[in-house]
């Protein structure tokens, strides 16, 4: 008998091998995919029962884990919510948004940057603590930033202010400031009142006005004349051009295979000359009939390359999403590059886009890539990853970015862009009025600038998208440059 | 014939009564630190009663030891420390669950303090089987009691008054406070009345019959005992709802034929009948057809209003998968979300609390106790321990790979216990009966033959020689 017992050992032992195989499957290769299903509340009741890291800038945490004494050990709290509720998102039952849910892994203590700590907890058998987030937000910056988009004009229709400000170190790319209106409260959607958290969710969600949005990165819109210093260092650069340089310049330009007025240009009453102008008095003047000649004579192709050095058409922001990606069309015509060189047409930038310009001609030409995280720390708050500066791309050479800088500063000394100076500090700006394309929709009022000029610290980005304020009032400057201006002030001081 | 063999090759086991004991003490070092972890992971103090409950512990082990170093020496010194480490690891992860059941009302409350009184039971039974059953082959004679004994077992669950339906399979009896699942005792005197039945007619059974495609089938009247096993288990399956018994049941019966018979022809047979009759089962019966569907595709049926629900199945596989390699540790994980956790889904709360590791280290230690029974087989000097042998691996391997390969979804979930770890007192003590035949059987196979020549002369011979004296001639047919 001792044959079919040996043909039996072997189909048992079969049998333990298919057991095992099939549970290293299910443990091992499926582990993942099974806890990141929505209906396993086991991966969310936990992560309500652990001591979450928390979301610093500076010192200061923005998201904290507090002991709670419901039915879940903690209870996640934003101490200035409003202010940094676009950047940290929020932590609800049902979803994250912001960083809680970029950095989720590190907050959560699941990274294997937290190995050792994991391996500790393990050990000690405490229940594991998530390490902190870091950011590079620059609290001061933030707060200028924030207070003075709250002081905009409410819109009388629809009772908010849509706005947002992006501010970036540019050595570094650093992003110091990142706000955005309207804003909502995260400690809400955070609550462990789940029916409550529901119901303020669903009438987050359904506001016209989005609250939710994290404009200085999810919304893009034609960023109008602020387009032209992309213009301008493609003109530069192709050595056409420099500074002392005389540019086209005219009342009007009729773009070439057009006739009628929609082809045509204008400058709005800005002194644009008649023939030949200087090019600063192009740029200080907005001249739009310069850069849309410019822009006809360099071709789209051009155009689009220099706008893509410096981030359009890209994806360039990992540590908090979703990144919107700006764009320059591509395989525009004449008439269309025309348009598309003074910021119209098919052209959207973000507000961190529009900062990433103004750093990358800031930096002398090098456009560094945007990060929002700075450092990831243990619990126990020694730094276990640090992010080093990384260089997206050169954009233009020093010597175009030099000559760009004095055209903007021009532009702030005795142009539009007047409202973002500051007294005792040259600074390089430029103003943007942008149409939305929609006549009941007012136009998009743009500012950017960096500051000092020789030797620059923070480059800001400012979109009013809407507010309570005059169509008239809107264009150069008025109430962008006086925000950009608080954001630099605080950054320098 | 074996008996000779074992003159001639003049091999002598050792008793290695001394690895037994050093093993047994790891074994105890298992299911106690188990018990103190889940104190500290769930209350965050090692528990007051350790010291109370490693005893009593150590005090059932160490009898059992002490009991086999007695009257059965020779036997195999593995059995007992895999045994005793899984019963502990068992009491240890039904007190961790207790422990958070005890806020729940819906909950089943003191069940360590149950599973402990059914440990000791079963190793009182353990000892008991030991020490009465000098010789397994003593077990021939009671063949067809055990047959009978198994059928009335079988079909108690079914009078009304003492059946019982529960979560609807109808596999229990009660009677005043306690409820028993019959099946698991008929299970081990099936095998012992198979073994008996098969060692008689194994010559029958085994005449050549007609070769079809190179595989000898049976004759067509050596048919009648497959056949009825094959209704009685289709009867389990239909009359008590009992997919799993079913099929474990005439697994068995298949393993066993095959090895009394030496004839694949029969496998091909049974397994053909069994195929039929799965298929049967599934075309006729919702249960059956609900069971395979949420085993195809459970995710579909998950949190399912109107209809099956596939919610204990998923719950198991998020919770092993939220185990990972090395678990969430004890009080880490939540394994009360999975309905039956302390029975039938025991690996599921292993798997989350202990990880792939503690999964592994499970099988792993099922797989030595069959490894062990069927070397056991192997060595075995007389046919009708061969077949127990083969018999209880058989039935053991098999429960295992239908519960584990059910819960973690390898094969369709069928009910049965998780042996010796699931909470459950018919199940326990009957396996620690089987775990006695098996030391029995060991003991009997590696014991040296006894010396013939000088039986006459000595008058003190030791019973066992004149035991083998005795049964060699009784198990003549």
């Amino acid at each position: 008998m001792n044959k079919p017992i040996r043909t039996i050992s072997i189909f048992c032992l079969l049998l333990f091998l298919a057991l095992m195989v099939n549970a290293t499957w299910l443990q091992y290769w499926k582990s993942e995919s099974y806890d990141k299903d929505g209906r396993n509340r086991r991966v969310i009741e936990a992560a309500y029962s652990r001591e979450r890291g928390a979301i610093l800038v500076g010192s200061k945490p923005i998201a904290e884990s507090e002991p709670s004494d419901d039915q879940y050990d903690f209870l996640r709290t934003y101490p200035e919510p409003f202010k940094y509720a676009n950047v940290t998102g929020y932590f609800s039952f049902y979803d994250q948004t912001g960083i809680e849910r970029s950095e989720n892994d590190v907050l959560s203590g699941d990274d294997d940057v937290l190995f050792v700590n994991k391996l500790v907890d393990l050990l000690s058998n405490k229940s594991g603590k998530g390490g902190n987030v870091v950011l590079t937000l620059d609290p001061d910056a933030q707060t200028a930033a924030f207070d003075a988009l709250s002081d905009l004009p409410v819109d009388a229709d629809s009772g908010v202010v849509q706005a947002a400000v992006v501010a970036i170190e540019p050595s570094t790319g650093r992003i110091l400031a990142m706000a955005s209106l309207p804003t909502y409260d995260p400690n809400k959607l955070a609550s462990h009142d789940f029916s409550a958290v529901k119901a303020d969710y669903d009438r987050l969600q359904g506001d016209p006005n989005e609250p939710l949005l994290n404009r200085a990165i999810q919304t893009t819109l034609p960023p109008g004349s602020t387009f032209k210093l992309v213009t301008a260092s493609a003109a530069i650069e192709s050595g056409k051009y420099s500074y002392d340089s005389e540019v086209p310049g005219g009342t009007t330009y009729q773009l070439p295979q057009t006739s009628d007025s929609s082809g045509e240009i204008d400058n709005e009453g800005r002194e644009c000359g008649s023939d030949k102008i200087s090019f600063s008095q192009a740029m200080e003047n907005s001249c739009n009939t310069t850069f849309a000649q410019l822009g006809v004579e360099l071709g789209a192709d051009a155009l689009l390359e220099q706008a893509e050095k410096f981030g359009f058409n890209q994806h360039y922001l990992d540590d908090i999403g979703p990144q919107a990606i700006s764009k320059f069309p591509k395989d525009a015509n004449e008439p269309q590059a025309g348009q598309s060189a003074i910021g119209q047409y098919d052209v959207q930038a973000s507000p961190l886009q529009m900062a990433m310009v103004a750093a990358g001609i800031a930096n002398q030409g090098v456009v560094m890539k945007p990060y929002l995280v700075d450092s990831i720390q243990s619990p126990e708050l020694e730094t276990l990853r640090q992010t080093e500066p990384e260089e997206l791309d050169r954009a233009i050479s020093s010597e175009t970015a030099d000559q760009v800088t004095q055209l903007m500063v021009d532009t702030v000394d005795s142009g539009t862009a007047a409202p973002g100076g500051i007294a005792g500090v040259k600074v390089a700006g430029k103003t943007g009025t942008a149409q939305s394309g929609i006549d009941s929709v007012p136009p998009y009022a743009w500012f950017v600038s960096f500051a000092p000029a020789q030797d620059p610290e923070v480059a800001v980005a400012v979109v009013i998208q809407k507010a309570g304020i005059d169509r008239g009032e809107i264009a150069g400057g008025t109430w962008g440059g006086p925000i950009a201006k608080a954001v630099m002030e605080a950054v320098i001081k | 014939m074996s008996q000779q063999q074992g003159f001639v090759m003049g091999f002598v086991h050792r008793r290695r009564r001394g690895a037994e004991l050093f093993l047994l003490v790891l074994a105890l070092a298992v299911g106690i630190g188990a018990y103190a972890a889940v104190g500290v992971g769930v209350e965050g103090e090692v528990p007051p009663d350790i010291v109370g409950y490693g005893a009593g512990l150590a005090a059932l082990a160490i009898a059992a030891h002490v009991v086999v170093r007695i009257v059965a020496p020779y036997a195999d010194p593995v059995l007992l420390p895999v045994v005793t480490a899984l019963n502990g690891l068992g009491l240890a992860v039904i007190h961790r669950l207790d422990l958070v059941y005890a806020d729940n009302p819906l909950k089943p409350h003191g069940l360590p303090h149950k599973q402990l009184t059914w440990m000791t039971l079963g190793v009182i039974l353990f000892i008991a089987t030991l020490v009465v059953l000098r010789d397994h082959r003593v077990l021939t004679r009671f063949t067809y009691t055990s047959g009978l004994g198994a059928i009335v077992l079988l079909l108690l669950p079914l009078v009304p008054g003492i059946g019982d339906t529960i979560n609807g399979a109808k596999i229990w009896i009660s009677v005043g406070p306690f409820s028993f699942q019959p099946g698991e005792v008929a299970k081990v005197l099936l095998v012992i009345a198979f073994a008996g039945y098969l060692v008689l007619h194994r010559d029958a059974l085994a005449l050549a019959g007609r070769r079809v495609a190179g595989i000898d089938l049976p004759r067509g009247r050596d048919l009648g005992p497959i056949l009825v096993m094959w209704l009685i288990s289709l009867g389990i399956l239909v009359f008590q709802r009992d997919l799993g018994s079913s099929l474990l049941f005439f697994g068995l019966f298949l393993v066993m034929l095959y090895v009394a018979t030496e004839r694949a022809g029969w496998l091909v047979v049974g397994s053909l009948l069994f195929l039929g009759g799965a298929l049967m089962a599934y075309r006729l019966f919702g249960h059956v057809q609900t069971r395979v569907n949420i085993w195809l595709d459970p995710f579909h049926y998950f949190n399912n209003q109107n209809g099956p629900d596939s919610g204990q199945l998923v719950e198991s596989l998020f919770g092993m998968a939220w185990g990972g390699l090395i678990g969430r540790g004890f009080g880490g994980g939540s394994p009360e979300r999975v309905p039956f956790a302390e029975s039938d889904f025991i690996i599921s709360a292993i798997g989350e609390e202990l990880g792939l590791t503690g999964v592994i280290a499970v099988i792993l230690c099922y797989g030595l106790i069959v490894e062990r029974a069927l070397r056991a087989a192997l060595i075995c000097r007389d046919g009708f321990g061969k077949l127990l042998a083969t018999g209880l691996a058989a039935v053991f391997a098999l429960q295992v790979f239908v519960v584990i390969g059910g819960v973690t979804r390898l094969i369709p979930l069928t009910g049965l216990t998780t042996p010796f770890l699931s909470y459950g007192g018919s199940s326990l003590v009957a396996n620690w009966v089987i775990a006695a035949l098996l030391l029995r059987i060991t003991d009997q196979a590696r014991r040296p033959v006894p010396d013939l020549s000088s039986l006459e002369s000595d008058d003190n011979a030791d019973d066992q020689a004149t035991q083998i004296v005795k049964l060699g001639g009784m198990s003549r047919p």
